[in-house]
């Protein structure tokens, strides 16, 4: 009984976070047609504004959470501007570009912070126990803001005029240029929202895990498994993707002998057996070729 | 009687021989020297094949001998990704298997060098085929984040029996290319000239023309009768080939196959360097790894900095030249002659075969 509870609460935080970014990595995709690769490099760095913010500045961690998600949404707007925008068009450009920027921002953690594994207190501290599972309080306020960041994210782009020039671009991009929908700002936009959502993944989930600058790889793989498994640019595929991928690494970790090795391969293989039946995903939405 | 006619016979075979002598130096002054990239083609086999005649220093023949075998690694991802357009984002698969398998071989069955690395090859041609198959449906990022899950999948294998693969540690102990660090040298340049040179005229034949237009349009390609699912599962095939040889060779140079041969790192370096060099070239790959990886492997006053530096670099480049640096530097010391296409150095007003002036 308690291992079933074990995996429902792994599942449940590790499909969350992975649900943040993938919608992140979802939505900028699917406004500017832009393969992130170092939307979890952004990730990354939060985390470790995070660590400087409430170690080395004594700041309150809530303060400190505010401050790593602005700064990292502005890092990400500026390398838009400077990096991504002038070559937009080159689609193999644009994922070489983001794989650069993705490596500048771990070679500069590697040097500043020496590549050693660090770690953040939690915001609040203890446990209580349910059916003698340990469950952190940590856990659940990570699990908590998630759902409601997600939440809150929704009812912007389905309340709100700018959501629905986002949705409305996303669907195509054309069309809605001609309704005058002003593209170039909104794919500015677009993409602070998508960092800053990332940013926002990486301060939930600093306490959980440690700090390295090799961080970013491991959630990379597997956010672009759960966008490819739910469908590129599809919203709901990201949210429905990786809750899958999570429970199916939270069962194999915990059911399996040298689960903690094979997580990702299985996931993994859960994605490719879901593309050999539905080559555009879960919830995928075919892009018209555009021209 | 026999006497002159074996006379004539022996002056008949040195009249052909000094017929293909001057027809080679015609080739040679009219189609070669005429352009200065095919120069720097001449130059580069000369410089590489030269090398250990002005230097003995092990180091930087190691550093040569390990660009080499990237070179195919690259020019193998461009094979496929450049000229078919199927982005392929875990060409360390292919990399990882040949490594792994031409290792195991000569460990278990103690095939020598010369056939377990063919062998490794031919076990990453199957990799190809595994991942080909259910990636046929796929197109452009869907298939670019769908191959990056293969090596993951199986370095999480590798990771999971260590009794077989030697776990993180990597299967090492396995027989040495050739007996000195000269020999290997050369064995791996001259592979890696000829095996360039091949993946070259794949791409200049009637095979490559279909590679070419399956990345232009694939159902105009099927509309003309092509069947292109035969034609993306050959490129993967032989991209898979020819990356499994440049794996089985790193695993007999360096003497071990390890887990860093499928990392997702060496992914993202092939399409660095192909981009960075230029895609759909063949060339363009191979001269940025000869030009990167010394690079870097000499940047000694800055070992932190180097990666940082790297990405710099290629980041600047792209902003730049998206299309890539060798290509950018072709199109600015040539031009393409507007009326028959031949290609002319840039300096000549006229083109030097029908004389059309060059805008």
């Amino acid at each position: 009984m308690s291992l079933v509870l074990d995996i429902i609460i792994s599942g449940l935080i590790s499909g969350s976070v992975l649900a943040l970014l993938a919608i992140g990595f979802s939505l900028i995709f699917g406004v500017a047609r832009i393969v992130n690769i170092a939307h979890t490099a952004f990730y990354m760095v939060a985390a470790y504004c995070i660590y400087v913010a409430t170690t080395n500045l004594g700041l309150n961690a809530f303060l400190a959470m505010a401050i790593a998600i602005v700064l990292t949404t502005f890092l990400g707007m500026i390398s838009y501007k400077l990096f991504i925008n002038a070559i937009r068009e080159h689609e193999g450009a644009v994922l070489i570009a983001t794989i650069a920027l993705g490596m500048i921002f771990q070679e500069i953690m590697s040097l500043v912070f020496t590549g050693s594994f660090l770690s953040v207190p939690a915001l609040i501290e203890g446990y209580f126990t349910i059916l003698g599972v340990k469950v952190f309080y940590q856990q659940l306020l990570t699990l908590c803001a998630g759902l409601f960041v997600m939440v809150v994210l929704m009812l912007f782009l389905f309340k709100t005029k700018l959501g629905l020039a986002l949705r409305s671009t996303a669907q195509d991009r054309e069309v809605a240029n001609l309704m005058g929908i002003n593209e170039a700002r909104l794919a500015m936009i677009t993409m602070g929202l998508s960092v800053g959502l990332a940013a926002f993944t990486g301060a939930i989930v600093v306490p959980l895990t440690v700090l390295e600058p090799q961080m970013w790889m491991p959630p990379l793989i597997m956010m672009m498994a759960v966008v490819v498994l739910g469908g590129l640019g599809s919203l709901k595929g990201s949210f429905v993707g990786a809750y899958i991928l999570g429970f199916a690494e939270a069962l194999v970790v915990f059911l399996a002998p040298m689960g903690a090795y094979l997580k990702g391969s299985v996931a993994l293989s859960v994605m490719i057996l879901v593309l050999l039946i539905r080559p555009e995903g879960l919830f995928g939405v075919y892009f018209e070729e555009e021209r | 009687m026999a006497y002159t006619s074996r006379k004539k016979g022996r002056k008949y075979s040195m009249n052909l021989i000094i017929f293909y002598v001057k027809k080679l130096i015609t080739i040679i002054r009219n189609e070669v020297l005429v352009l200065p990239s095919r120069v720097t083609v001449i130059l580069f086999f000369f410089f590489i094949l030269l090398l250990p005649v002005f230097t003995d220093d092990i180091y930087i023949l190691r550093v040569f001998t390990l660009a080499s075998i990237f070179a195919i690694f690259a020019a193998s991802w461009d094979l496929l990704s450049g000229y078919t357009g199927q982005m392929n984002f875990g060409h360390a698969l292919f990399f990882g298997v040949g490594a792994y398998g031409s290792a195991l071989f000569n460990l278990h069955m103690q095939i020598p060098p010369w056939g377990s690395i063919p062998l490794g090859a031919l076990v990453a041609v199957l990799a190809g085929l595994i991942v080909g198959v259910p990636s046929l449906r796929l197109k452009g990022t869907y298939l670019a984040l769908t191959t990056l899950a293969f090596p993951i999948i199986l370095l999480g294998l590798v990771f999971a029996f260590p009794g077989f693969t030697g776990g993180e540690l990597g299967v090492s102990g396995i027989a040495k290319l050739a007996p000195s660090r000269v020999a290997d040298y050369y064995v791996v340049v001259v592979l890696m000239l000829g095996l360039c040179t091949i993946m070259w005229k794949i791409t200049d034949s009637n095979t490559g023309i279909i590679f070419h237009a399956i990345r232009e349009d694939e159902i105009a390609v099927r509309a003309s009768g092509v069947n292109t699912t035969r034609y993306k599962l050959l490129a993967f095939c032989l991209s898979g080939f020819f990356a499994g040889i440049a794996g089985g060779l790193y695993a007999h140079f360096m003497r071990i196959a390890g887990p860093s041969t499928l990392e997702v790192s060496l992914s993202f370096q092939v399409v660095i360097w192909t981009i960075f060099g230029g895609a759909i070239t063949i060339y363009g790959p191979v001269a940025a790894v000869f030009l990167l990886y010394p690079l870097l492997e000499f940047m000694h006053f800055a070992q932190d900095y180097r990666i940082l530096l790297f990405a710099v670099i290629v980041l600047l480049t792209l902003l730049y030249m998206p299309d890539g640096l060798f290509r950018w530097l072709r199109e600015k010391i040539e031009t393409e002659c507007p009326r028959c296409k031949v290609r002319n150095i840039a300096t000549r007003d006229t083109c030097r075969i029908c004389t059309a002036p060059l805008g």
